[in-house]
């Protein structure tokens, strides 16, 4: 269940901005995504899920191009950095919303949604709310509704940024073994150095409204003719 | 952090204002009391009493309900247009029948909904029959609309635009039809404030005045404030007035009461125009909708504020202007309205000081917690003791003192700066607790104190809050008539009752001018109120 993801010369405008994209990501690969404040990685992230879009050029998700298409018709799941569950809503609704938007389940989806608690490690929670969670365990929540989601594409916008740094390490084990599971492509932005080498196989560099650098982790940590990514692998 | 004789003073100032209060408010219900109580007992529960008590609840329900109805619809499409044209302006001007001085807007209603106005003509080129009536209980429904369901749409639109962004994204992400939007994310945040939101249109429709005097009448149209009016003015029969009262005093404790249990909803200014962008209801279907909608709510309420200047440049307004009348009446209404103003402002500056004060305390005993309760209470007691029932009061003792004419004058000042109390607190309180968080050490370290701290530390950034509270008060003021109702004669006009006057008399003509000028001075102090607080939240 994975597919690649292809932004092909889509171009964007924001404000005084313009973001000119070109990239092929594998599918069934961790991409890290990273560069400075406004440098343009949530935008290529909403490209992608849809709440940008695209003035020229073409994205694809697995070989369809969806540059048109509404967000709900994307396979893509995403992970935010906070407010991923609705705060009025219980752990069983806010997981089983990913299944169907009308929480429309079946026998099968709601066991399947009980399972995806146990698997992020809170069985027997289907009835709390949100507020009586610990912001590690909210990550877990979303984290479940991605796993029921099914879907290929799985899109993280600094998901442990507000995380202490030993939660970090655990959340990002989660997600491996996750991926170990699902195999779906993912791409997740980061300012964390630390993250890319424990997550990523590629990693992507931003600069400037454009994709500077898209790499192999290995050779991304040790490139160092580039002044602005060295300032950022150095944190 | 005040040396003892700043404490000294803090508290005395709330004293005074605690014994000023206390003392107005006391006299006028000793004197409900303590009238010939034979005569008022029998007079509670009569058919008449009944009628009146039963038709105040049932159009407080109805206005309510209606209210609602109509401004859920109206938050929902706003809170999903972030982009429609001019939304900022819609917004702003559900914010404007709040300010509006509520007999300018009656006014207004009958030139649009009334038998000539424009409503009722279209509805007989439709070949409807019986035209809808702006006066009884569908006028008094349609009035109440008017001035609550923006309110409403406000408080809600608040609501929604609180929500985080991502509930917004997740939600298109998630593919949810509009019914799942409403029924999983819309639904609950407006669900939560939507009883404090009825409680608090409830409250203001079942102690509405103005509206029910100008549109209702009669006794199948007739509130409690209104039948209290009646009774004194027309019927003198002060036994029912006294009844009629309590009863009314009965109603709004019961209704604060159950307001407080009620989680308040708050509507913040700064909030309006960050609306999140929104993925959902792109279809045409959705987008039609939400536009009839949004165009709807504000012919609603722009036609009427139309049909005020329309009719008022219609008026002869030179001679209007010129007339010994007006000039009298403006000046009457404005030395009333400066000094309701200042009252007002100066009981709660000394209300938040003592409750400061209180606050400062290492260990404050029981005895100062329950006097900074209690200081809190009194801001707000007008809403417990509506003016009409302050005024029978005072009415009913000035009456065994000889002449009331004499006071009434003072009497619409002290009930003016009551009224107003409740929005001067709201803004004075925030501002002078922000003030003294960022002062209080520093000036305590440097031992200021006295008149130098007063005019070098307190005033400058004070101005602004001060002045916007000023201009409230007196807009309030200038626009009532529900204290000059009880008080009015020909020695004593102020403009609103001058323009009510002209009413009763079928000088419509001569109303809708008066109405258009008085309408111009309440903006032109809410716009000079408005303006010193944008500033002042830009300082933040």
């Amino acid at each position: 269940m994975s597919e690649s993801v292809v932004l092909d010369n889509v171009e964007l405008a924001l404000g005084a901005k313009t973001f000119r994209f070109n990239c092929a990501i594998k599918p069934g690969t961790i991409t890290a995504v990273t560069g400075s404040s406004g440098s343009g990685k949530s935008t290529l992230l909403n490209l992608i899920a849809g709440f940008e879009t695209a003035y020229s050029g073409r994205i694809l998700i697995g070989g369809r191009d969806v540059t048109l298409r509404h967000p709900s018709e994307r396979p893509v799941s995403l992970v935010f950095q906070d407010n991923n569950l609705f705060a009025h809503l219980d752990l069983f609704t806010n997981v089983g919303l990913g299944i169907h938007p009308a929480l429309k389940l079946s026998g099968e989806n709601r066991q399947a949604v009980s399972d995806a608690l146990s698997w992020v490690g809170l069985d027997g929670l289907e009835k709390r709310l949100p507020g009586t969670l610990s912001g590690g365990e909210r990550q877990r929540v979303a984290f479940a509704r991605a796993l029921v989601r099914r879907k290929p594409v799985l899109l993280l916008d600094e998901p442990f940024a507000a995380l202490d740094p030993g939660l970090r390490q655990s959340m990002a084990q989660l997600l491996l073994d996750m991926h170990g599971q699902t195999g779906n492509t993912v791409l997740i932005v980061t300012h964390d150095p630390n993250e890319v080498r424990r997550l990523a196989d590629k990693a992507i560099f931003i600069d400037r409204e454009t994709i500077l650098l898209h790499a192999p982790v290995d050779e991304f940590v040790r490139r160092d003719d580039l002044p602005s990514l060295a300032q950022f692998l150095e944190g | 952090m005040l040396t003892a004789a700043q404490r000294k003073w803090s508290l005395g100032w709330g004293f005074a204002a605690f014994g000023g209060i206390a003392f107005f408010v006391g006299t006028a219900i000793a004197a409900l009391l303590l009238w010939d109580s034979g005569a008022t007992g029998g007079q509670f529960f009569t058919p008449y009493t009944w009628q009146i008590l039963r038709f105040t609840l049932w159009q407080a329900t109805l206005s309510t309900i209606l209210s609602i109805l109509f401004g859920l619809p109206v938050a929902l499409a706003l809170a999903r247009r972030p982009k429609f044209p001019g939304r900022i302006w819609i917004v702003r001007l559900m914010a404007l029948p709040m300010g509006l001085p509520v007999l300018i807007g009656a006014l207004g209603l009958i030139g649009i909904w009334g038998r000539q106005g424009i409503v009722n003509a279209t509805l007989l080129t439709l070949g409807v029959e019986q035209p809808v009536s702006i006066y009884g209980l569908s006028g008094i429904l349609i009035a109440h609309v008017f001035f609550n369901m923006p309110l409403a749409a406000r408080l809600l639109l608040a609501a929604l635009e609180r929500l985080p962004a991502e509930y917004w994204l997740l939600s298109s992400s998630l593919g949810m039809k509009p019914l799942s939007v409403f029924r999983f994310v819309e639904g609950p945040a407006t669900l939560r404030v939507l009883p404090g939101v009825a409680g608090l249109i409830f409250m203001l429709c079942a102690t509405s005045f103005t509206l029910v005097l100008v549109l209702g009448g009669g006794p199948a149209a007739t509130t409690l404030e209104v039948a209290i009016y009646q009774s004194l003015r027309f019927d003198f029969d002060p036994p029912r007035a006294i009844a009629l009262s309590f009863l009314q005093i009965g109603i709004t404790a019961i209704i604060l009461a159950v307001i407080s249990t009620l989680p308040k909803p708050d509507d913040d200014e700064n909030l309006h125009g960050r609306a999140s962008r929104r993925f959902d209801g792109r279809t045409a279907g959705a987008r039609s909708w939400d536009t009839v909608i949004i165009l709807f709510a504000t012919a609603f309420l722009v036609l009427p504020l139309a049909s005020i200047v329309a009719s008022g440049i219609q008026a002869d307004l030179w001679r209007l202007f010129k007339s010994p009348a007006f000039h009298q009446a403006a000046l009457t209404s404005f030395a009333i309205a400066v000094a309701a103003g200042l009252l007002s402002v100066v009981s709660s500056v000394a209300i938040v000081v003592a409750q400061e004060a209180i606050g400062d305390m290492k260990r404050p005993g029981a005895g100062a917690r329950a006097f900074a309760a209690t200081l809190g209470g009194m801001g707000s007691l007008v809403l417990l003791v509506p003016p009409v029932v302050l005024g029978t009061g005072w009415f009913l003792t000035l009456r065994s003192l000889g002449d009331v004419n004499r006071f009434a004058p003072v009497l619409i000042v002290i009930i003016n700066a009551l009224m107003a109390l409740p929005f001067v607190m709201r803004v004075l309180s925030p501002a002078m607790a922000t003030h003294r968080r960022r002062t209080a050490r520093l000036s305590a370290s440097l031992g200021l104190s006295g008149i130098s701290k007063l005019t070098r530390i307190d005033l400058p950034p004070l101005a602004k809050p001060l002045l916007t509270a000023l201009s409230f008060a007196m807009a309030l003021s200038l626009g009532d008539l529900g204290a000059v109702a009880l008080f009015g004669s020909s020695e004593l006009t102020t403009l609103p009752w001058l323009v009510y006057s002209r009413l009763s008399s079928y000088r419509t003509n001569d109303a809708d001018g008066l109405a258009l000028l008085l309408g111009l001075f309440c903006l032109l102090l809410t716009m000079l109120g408005t303006a010193g607080r944008e500033r002042h939240q830009q300082d933040e």
